[in-house]
């Protein structure tokens, strides 16, 4: 075997050495791109992390004002009787502006003194009252309080507010910025934890909105999603993967099922709206109806990704299982489906952080109204974090941008959250036999 | 009318006159309505199978065969790779059933009960004719649980005590216990290749059947656990009958009683496993034997 296959007068190994130098260049220039690629995805998703991130950040803090509040029971209960309804409808701003009087007496005016008094959120008055009717022994004291400062003067403590600029530009007169800087110097003035961000329901105000409507409603809509496609997507591919005959009409549901996949997702909010509201009479704005709406769109995914898992359950553990004279239902029940759910898990885990990030087909049936109240179950109207986002967008008030991007960071966070988990289990559970 | 494909070493075979005419012209002879020779049926058979044909969509991959399966005996089906064996075996449960595009004709019988009636489940079917696979299948259970499933969904054991006793009693049988009982709970897929397939033995009998299918179930061990495999097969054959599909002739002259051989679809000759291997009466099953073609 000395005359080579392939002869051209020189040996063969001579002819592949030439040949390496350019074969290795085209890998490495491969290598390179594909690198390349990476990179420049990383980079990006990092800018847009960095960007909403340096955006947000802030918005976890809100600034509050200390004051010495003197619960005058001639305000709140000028009969002594202690009466609920008469706690609650007293007048708490007169609690809160009083101090403001005292620490700043210069304020004479009315223009000064309403000035002044919107230093503090028009919220103040009310977690006054909160506090008196939670805890009624407060009257007639006197308390160190930390009130709820303005989205304003919340913005200048953060330092959003170019002090060097012409005050006809500014939001803040030169006076309230004196007073906010005779306060800090005091000390009675300072940024804390924003929990009113996770408790509250929207509000006009900025200071005093906060996403846990958006939470709960975007918990019950995902709540009726993952209870309506699980099982009816499981149950779909589990027909489709062991029962169908294999005909024409069998094939013509899968090309369905895979083009339901592609719909543009306003497409079932149309459907949702005219069929679900119009039609069914469902309420408005409801997470029920939002979740019937996503399971339609999350179907699909369920659906392809089961069928593929109970496509790996090997046929050797069916016939085992057929053999010892089990019946086709017992067959899937005790031996392909407890291998298949993995599979089926981490599908509809995907579906579900895929339903979260929603927005376009909510706003069709409604979800985009002003909510203010956290809904209590599937049946109230509510929001959901997607749109709260998109709501804030459009505000015109500076402290929504901050808040814009806190949410964003609050939904990525749990998108991010729940990939892992998908992974995870993935991980966990591959080949466990 | 299908033709027979021959063996392309056949052909060269005849063409260089290496293998007589008479090979030759005892493959033509499958092409007509071939009657099989020796010994089809038996005196007090467990099944009887009577003219079945088997067709994988157009091809026709069982043709004409008449068998009966004596009771407690160990019959062994023989033959070249692809002659219908394995296909042969799973008409007897009905596992063909799975498999789609398959088409069954005959009259196949258990007790003379007819397993193809359409009224018929084949759930308890699969319980009364039991298979074994050519390569082990334990359920991603645990021990017990892969030998105590049988019995818990026919029903088999009032309470736990009784359940216990099968599976104690079906590993024993199989000679696994002594191996095994430290470790009930670790999944079967734990095991070694000869542990697990004598598991599915384990499983299988768990049920109680009458007949045992078993499809080459040694060919994916070593001589040591094949030799475990034999040793129980010749056991169990006081309490089961077994048919047992190889492609080993040395493994079908140790466990077997009488042997089947089998020829790209017909049952060319049936008869005692001795005469068989030592004066078979048809020109093929010579050919087979002495290793001729295989």
């Amino acid at each position: 075997m000395t005359t080579p296959v392939t002869n051209k007068g020189a040996r063969t190994a001579d002819i592949v050495q030439a040949s390496l130098k350019k074969r290795y260049a085209k890998e490495q220039r491969f290598k390179a791109i594909g690198l390349g690629a990476i990179v420049l995805g990383l980079t990006f998703v990092s800018l847009l992390f960095i960007n909403i991130v340096s955006k947000g950040y802030s918005a976890f803090v809100q600034t509050h004002v200390q004051l010495e509040v003197y619960f005058d029971p001639a305000v709140i209960d000028p009969t002594g009787q202690r009466d609920m309804e008469q706690l609650a409808r007293a007048d708490y701003r007169q609690l809160v502006r009083a101090p403001l009087r005292e620490m700043f007496p210069e304020a004479t005016s009315r223009r000064d003194k309403r000035a002044l008094y919107s230093v503090l959120s028009s919220g103040a008055a009310f977690e006054l009252q909160q506090m008196v009717m939670a805890d009624p022994d407060l009257i007639g004291e006197t308390r160190s309080v930390w009130v709820i400062a303005d989205d304003e003067i919340d913005m200048l403590y953060k330092g959003y507010v170019d002090r060097d600029a012409p005050a006809i530009e500014r939001r803040v007169s030169d006076q309230v910025i004196g007073w906010v800087d005779t306060l800090e110097a005091k000390g009675l003035i300072d940024a804390k934890f924003n929990t009113r961000f996770f408790t509250n329901g929207d509000s006009r105000e900025p200071e005093l909105s906060g996403i846990g409507g958006a939470i709960s409603g975007s918990f019950f809509t995902l709540v009726v999603t993952l209870l309506l496609s699980f099982p009816i997507g499981v149950a779909a591919a589990v027909y489709l993967e062991e029962f169908a005959p294999q005909n024409k009409f069998t094939d013509m549901i899968e090309v369905n099922i895979n083009n339901l996949a592609a719909v543009p997702s306003i497409v079932f909010g149309l459907l949702g709206l005219a069929m679900f509201i119009n039609w069914f009479g469902l309420p408005r704005s409801a997470p029920l109806v939002g979740g019937l709406v996503l399971t339609l769109m999350t179907l699909p995914t369920i659906i392809i990704a089961s069928r593929a898992s109970l496509k790996s359950v090997p046929p050797s553990i069916r016939e085992a299982a057929l053999g010892v004279g089990a019946s086709k239902m017992q067959t899937i029940t005790h031996h392909v489906l407890p291998l298949a759910i993995p599979g089926m898990l981490t599908g509809a885990i995907i579906g579900m952080a895929q339903a979260l990030g929603e927005s376009a087909p909510l706003l069709m049936i409604g979800m985009v109204a002003f909510i203010v109240d956290i809904p209590g179950g599937p049946f109230d109207p509510s929001t959901v974090l997607p749109v709260q986002v998109y709501l804030w967008a459009d505000s015109p008030e500076r402290a929504f941008v901050e808040r814009t991007s806190a949410a964003i960071m609050v939904l990525l966070a749990f998108l991010i959250t729940m990939n892992i988990l998908a992974v995870v289990l993935r991980r966990r559970f591959e080949r466990r036999w | 009318m299908n033709t027979i494909e021959t063996a392309t070493m056949d052909q060269d075979a005849v063409a260089t006159g290496a293998v007589p005419a008479a090979t030759d012209q005892a493959k033509k002879e499958l092409d007509k309505d071939f009657e099989t020779v020796g010994q089809v049926r038996v005196a007090n058979p467990r099944m009887t199978t009577t003219a079945v044909n088997v067709y994988y969509g157009d091809k026709h991959a069982i043709k004409n065969v008449n068998l009966d399966i004596g009771a407690n005996e160990v019959i062994a089906m023989i033959g070249p790779s692809g002659c219908g064996k394995s296909t042969y075996l799973r008409c007897l449960n009905r596992m063909n059933d799975t498999i789609d595009g398959c088409r069954v004709t005959g009259e196949l019988k258990l007790d003379d009960q007819d397993i193809y009636d359409k009224k018929l489940d084949v759930v308890p079917l699969r319980a009364r004719v039991g298979m074994v696979f050519q390569k082990p299948n334990p359920f991603p259970k645990s021990i017990y649980d892969n030998i105590a499933y049988g019995p818990r969904i026919h029903g088999l054991a009032a309470n736990r005590t009784e359940l216990d006793e099968i599976v104690e009693t079906s590993l024993r049988k199989a000679g696994l216990w002594d191996e095994v009982k430290d470790r009930m709970d670790q999944p079967g897929t734990g095991l070694s290749g000869g542990q697990q397939q004598r598991l599915c033995i384990a499983r299988t009998i768990a049920v109680s059947p009458e007949v045992i299918l078993m499809d080459e179930p040694c060919s994916a061990l070593d001589p040591i656990a094949t030799a475990k495999v034999e040793e129980l097969i010749d056991e169990l054959r006081q309490n089961f009958t077994i048919a047992i599909v190889t492609h080993s002739m040395q493994q079908a002259a140790r466990v077997s009683q009488r042997t089947a051989y089998f020829h790209l679809g017909n049952l060319v000759e049936v008869g005692e496993t001795t005469q068989i291997f030592t004066n078979p009466t048809h020109k093929l099953t010579e050919d087979y034997i002495t290793g001729r073609f295989g």
